[in-house]
């Protein structure tokens, strides 16, 4: 390609470098594909996910159940669609938790050295000694079991990854020359956090968010698996899976579409996360050469 | 090296007092009746009392820890309530199959990903990398569960080579035993494999960028030397690291993986006791698996620093 073709317009144009990342495309649509899904479940499924019917169970694929139905006869890509709806809700509200009480405590451990932030920190490891399937473990010892407690565990878990990236982030961003600029401006350091680092580390910031989604969509599926999360009768992948495995001698098929729903879900937002590394990093592009 | 060792031996303490503190302030302190909890709304106030008094609840929250850590320094962890037996016989039944696991994964995790990342490395941006990484991707996406089903499917219900879940026991001879752990051991390791391979990969480009790498090619070194002299012992300090960290991971992930193919393990024990409200079984079974995690990450920094090449002063 030669150099011309480099300095149009469009090739810088954010359409023509999400191009140039293949993983970002990727990553992009199968995010777009699980979150429409979702977003379409919420309004409409093709068939009521609630109501129990003998007389179609087990059913193979079909024109009125394209995926077939499952041992209470609820047709299974109504189930999937509710699934995805439940699996976005769980991401959406560990991720945000994580963000929400991680960020600022990032930032505070970065921007006041001291005995506070080293604590936060030291908490932060310990929570990593902790996976977020044995604080839901915890949790649910306490409280019993269910999805709220479920998405708490994650989100808790959440906070320390937030924590510790928003805080090698924001000490790269703090010894860049405009942040001492706008400190000699007499900037507040309210405003100059606000202002000046919390963009410049929202890159790194939002890679992590999309890899802790798909954490977050991988912790679901694995606790209500083994019953710790969504309860019945509500729909979820994980307990999906659980179901199929009772019936793997009879119908192994319905344990292949739950399963390939996680996977293509979890691939979906650590490929938009590895690609947006990619796109925002400037010493990860030698792809190109 | 003596210093050291001390310093992270202290290190070890304290991450497994402060473990132990917080799983005590969250099933202990926190909101909620453990007693009444246990036995339901429908326990009579004697019943209650008793097992209150039997549990130590009518102590002082120091007390009942310092009671608590005591008789686990003893080997002492009380007495299960729904099984009738001390905690530790349970225990050490439960853990003769999760270690093993646990091992088998590991072992089978670094197997599969060492070769695989050097290979990536050694063929950056190039087909064998991308396939690799690709393969790393698929992994990571694949949950451990799901795996484990697919693996019973296709070895078990398809093939018949193997049973479809279950444990014969040491007493049936090892090889039987081992056999039952084949499938969730793979089905443990695969995640594991997908991020070591792309931190060794990772690493393994880190170190050939570096100085030393190029002194030794232009001292003449062949590529095979450079690998396995310079490369691969530089290389492994991060990856031991993170192989410490991963193992919190794949205790957690035994913890479901031993539920698909029905292994009376700690994890399955753990889950158990949580549906059957078996507090005592809950308690001692975290902290022990929080006890692992502390003593292998503690394991992996002695050898990270044991195998470094450099010289103290540099590090």
């Amino acid at each position: 390609m030669s150099l011309a073709s480099h300095m149009t317009p469009d090739a810088n144009g954010i359409g023509a470098r999400i191009r140039r990342y293949p993983n970002l495309l990727l990553g992009l649509g199968l995010t777009g594909v699980i979150v429409g899904m979702g977003l379409l479940a919420a309004l409409y499924t093709p068939h009521p996910t609630d109501g129990v019917s003998i007389a179609s169970r087990l059913q193979g694929p079909s024109l009125t159940h394209w995926f077939g139905t499952d041992m209470f006869g609820r047709d299974l890509l109504s189930m999937m669609m509710k699934g995805a709806q439940n699996a976005l809700i769980m991401g959406c509200v560990a991720v945000g938790i994580g963000l929400i009480f991680g960020v600022p405590a990032g930032m505070l451990a970065a921007l006041r050295p001291g005995p506070a932030g080293d604590f936060l920190m030291r908490g932060a490891d310990l929570v990593f000694a902790f996976p977020a399937i044995l604080t839901a473990v915890l949790i649910a010892a306490l409280y019993g079991p269910g999805v709220v407690n479920a998405i708490l565990a994650v989100g808790i878990f959440n906070i320390a990854v937030f924590a510790r990236v928003t805080r090698g982030a924001v000490q790269n961003v703090a010894a860049r020359p405009f942040v001492r600029a706008a400190q000699a401006l007499g900037q507040s350091p309210v405003a100059i956090a606000w202002y000046h680092i919390l963009p410049n580390a929202a890159g790194v910031i939002l890679v992590q968010a999309s890899i802790q989604f798909a954490v977050a969509i991988l912790a679901e599926a694995s606790l209500s698996y083994v019953g710790l999360g969504v309860q019945p009768p509500d729909p979820s992948w994980g307990k999906m899976l659980r179901d199929a495995q009772t019936l793997m001698f009879t119908h192994p098929m319905q344990a292949i579409q739950p399963g390939v729903a996680i996977m293509l879900a979890v691939l979906a937002f650590n490929l938009l996360g590895d690609g947006l590394r990619d796109m925002l990093d400037p010493r990860s592009r030698p792809r190109e050469g | 090296m003596l210093g050291f060792l001390a310093h992270r031996a202290l290190g070890m303490l304290g991450a497994l007092f402060v473990a132990s503190l917080v799983v005590f302030i969250v099933l202990d302190i926190l909101p909620g009746d453990p007693a009444l909890l246990m036995l339901g709304i429908d326990a009579t106030p004697e019943a209650l009392a008793a097992l209150r008094a039997e549990m130590g609840l009518d102590l002082s929250a120091i007390e009942r820890y310092l009671g608590w850590i005591g008789g686990v320094l003893r080997a002492d962890f009380g007495t299960s309530l729904t099984y009738d037996v001390p905690v530790i016989t349970l225990i050490q039944d439960r853990l003769s199959v999760t270690l093993p696991l646990a091992i088998m994964s590991f072992i089978l995790a670094v197997v599969i990903s060492l070769p695989l990342g050097l290979f990536a490395a050694t063929r950056q941006n190039r087909p064998g990398d991308y396939m690799t990484m690709g393969f790393s991707q698929i992994g990571l996406a694949i949950p451990n569960f799901w795996f484990g089903i697919l693996l019973i499917l296709v070895f078990a219900i398809q093939l018949q080579w193997v049973s479809a879940g279950g444990f014969p026991g040491w007493e049936e001879g090892w090889l039987a035993a081992l056999g039952a752990l084949m499938l969730p051991s793979i089905a443990l390791a695969m995640s594991e494999a997908a991020i070591l391979t792309r931190m060794v990969r990772a690493s393994a480009l880190d170190c050939y960028r570096e100085d030393y790498v190029r002194t030794a090619r232009a001292k003449g070194l062949g590529e095979r030397a450079v690998l396995w002299r310079h490369v691969l012992r530089n290389m492994m300090i991060p990856v031991l690291t993170l192989m410490g960290l991963q193992f919190a991971f794949l205790v957690a992930g035994a913890v479901i993986v031993e539920n698909v193919f029905y292994l009376p393990g700690l994890g399955r024990l753990l889950l158990q006791a949580i549906f059957q409200r078996d507090l005592v079984v809950v308690q001692n079974v975290i902290l022990l698996l929080a006890a692992l995690v502390v003593l292998v990450n503690f394991t992996v920094d002695v050898l990270a620093a044991w195998i470094d090449p450099r010289p103290k002063v540099l590090r």
